[in-house]
């Protein structure tokens, strides 16, 4: 069954939308992030107009957060103070983040800028993950115990603006985390995603979080950041697709909730490496599309002026 | 005198020998949310008052156009061994559906000069003047293949079924993906390739009931579009947590 998209002007396999959702949505369930890393490429892929599939995306992945962080709420594991701080350099990311998106979608380079974004990000992380993940599943095989963590102390403890954040209980200045937010939220205007696969990282090796808090605290701000990227979105580039979000949400809805009875199942080294090789298998297609010369030199683009 | 001036433009009057008397299946086309495209069906007659002529070749060629507009047209290059866009040509102005139907070989239908007044074939509907690229018939080229791939840019030839040299009638396919707008449906008449007569309809195309809600409410009040979007992701997330915790107690 075929369905229209009013602002996408497309018309897409209903089916194939909630299966996308729903595909990504296991995975999100099972690894817990967003899935927009990978939901906006397969947007690409079926076609839909990158601008819209980034808008929309960011639409998306407000929901699933939210209903992420209600539960995250329930079990305590909200740094609001954290979040609030990371919000504010998100906010200014995302402001920033358009700004980019807009004069680049005028040069005609914004694909050029998505697809970089992605290679370079899902590159980086997915090959940080995969040795991190293959390292730990070493570990274990070899001691069978985990291995005890250290507190360090590095750069980010020796800068002004110190602040307490009683629930990841840390003292440290407001400046590493503005900046890790406005970092996000620039990647979360430009490539469409909420940025958790970059604010955990971050937020453990930079911040020094606790790791029970992480997901909850970079799932809080990310939804101020993508609401705030939707609502810049939908009034500079009318690009967000309401029929387009509510497809991929209803099957991501359900896919969370058999992704989340999968990986109870599995080990967290398994499921980390699994992340890692998804990862670096959407970067390296993104990659090669990059590197290999394309079957059609040319594209089409709205005129300038019109846009 | 008055009489027979009366008369004489009497008889000059029928010049055209043959008129198109036109049918369409549909007078305009809705974009429904179950949109998949829509076939339009072109039929008519030839009426003429004297014998069928049969010293020369009739064709029909049925043109079905959508709303014109301004494209960028953009070319991939290699730099730093990865592909972006470098020159661009901006096309002045361009049907974003272009469907030319004919009762034979567009050579044989038409003559060159009447092609080039009346603009019936692609290349001729294409306007792109001030290029300040060299190749910019590339970019023209470019455009014309990208939208026949997506079948926004069709050349039936032959598809037009003429019977007895009175009746004609052609299918014409429109693609899901259209833009909105006065499609111009317009049929010639021609004689050894020269048009003798031409008719023009317009096919309004409208996006209608939900799908022309959004998109209104997207373009002209995009603040409250996106507070609904947000409203609409919020309402979500809490419903699939609140789901959740009835089925996980």
């Amino acid at each position: 069954m075929q369905i229209y998209l009013p602002i996408a002007e497309v018309s897409v396999n209903i089916f194939l939308l909630l299966g996308l959702g729903g595909i990504v949505g296991v995975l999100s369930g099972m690894f817990g992030v967003g899935g927009g890393f990978l939901m906006t490429p397969l947007l690409f892929f079926i076609g839909i107009p990158p601008a819209v599939a980034v808008a929309t995306e960011a639409n998306q992945i407000v929901a699933s957060s939210f209903s992420g962080v209600l539960a995250h709420l329930k079990r305590k594991t909200v740094d609001l103070r954290m979040g609030t701080v990371l919000l504010i350099g998100g906010l200014m990311g995302s402001g920033l983040g358009i700004l980019l998106f807009n004069y680049l979608k005028a040069l005609g380079q914004v694909e050029l800028l998505v697809q970089l974004s992605y290679v370079v990000f899902l590159g980086l992380i997915g090959s940080l993950m995969f040795v991190e993940s293959l390292n730990a599943i070493r570990r274990s095989a070899r001691t069978g115990r985990a291995v005890p963590t250290r507190r360090r102390h590095n750069w980010v403890h020796n800068l002004p603006f110190k602040m307490k954040f009683r629930v990841s209980g840390l003292y440290i200045s407001v400046i590493p985390p503005v900046m890790v937010g406005v970092l996000v939220g620039i990647l979360a205007a430009i490539m469409g995603v909420g940025g958790g696969f970059i604010m955990v990282p971050a937020m453990i090796y930079l911040l020094g979080m606790p790791t029970k808090v992480v997901v909850g605290t970079s799932l809080f701000q990310i939804i101020f950041v993508t609401a705030f990227t939707t609502m810049l979105h939908a009034i500079t580039n009318q690009t967000v697709d309401v029929v387009l979000a509510v497809l991929l949400l209803v099957g991501g809805v359900i896919g969370a909730q058999i992704g989340t009875r999968i990986g109870v199942r599995m080990k967290a080294e398994q499921l980390r490496i699994l992340l890692a090789i998804m990862v670096l298998a959407v970067c390296a297609k993104l990659a090669f599309d990059l590197l290999v010369m394309p079957a059609e030199l040319y594209t089409l683009g709205a005129a300038e002026g019109l846009a | 005198m008055i009489r027979l001036f009366a008369l004489l433009l009497l008889v000059a009057l029928p010049a055209k020998a043959e008129e198109i008397v036109l049918g369409l299946s549909r007078d305009e086309v809705a974009i429904t949310a179950t949109f998949e495209g829509s076939d339009i069906l072109v039929f008519g007659a030839i009426r003429r008052e004297a014998p069928i002529p049969t010293d020369s070749k009739l064709g029909v060629i049925v043109t079905i156009a959508g709303p014109e507009q301004p494209v960028m047209v953009r070319r991939k290059d290699r730099r730093l061994g990865i592909w972006v866009n470098t020159e661009g040509v901006e096309v002045d102005a361009a049907p974003t559906f272009y469907a030319v139907a004919s009762s034979g070989p567009m050579k044989e239908v038409l003559r060159d000069v009447e092609d080039l007044r009346y603009g019936i074939t692609i290349p001729r509907i294409i306007r792109s003047v001030g290029a300040l690229v060299d190749d910019s018939a590339a970019f023209t080229q470019a455009l014309i293949r990208i939208r026949a791939g997506e079948q926004l840019y069709q050349v039936l030839e032959g598809g037009v079924t003429l019977d007895q040299d009175t009746l004609f009638r052609t299918a014409i396919t429109l693609p899901a993906n259209l833009t909105e707008g006065d499609y111009v449906a317009h049929i010639f008449l021609t004689r050894d390739g020269t048009v003798i007569d031409d008719y023009i309809t317009t096919i309004p195309v409208q996006k209608v009931g939900l799908e022309r809600w959004l998109y209104n409410l997207a373009q002209d009040n995009a603040l409250l579009y996106g507070l609904m979007s947000l409203a609409i992701a919020i309402a979500a997330g809490w419903g699939a947590s609140a789901a959740f915790s009835l089925l996980r107690p």
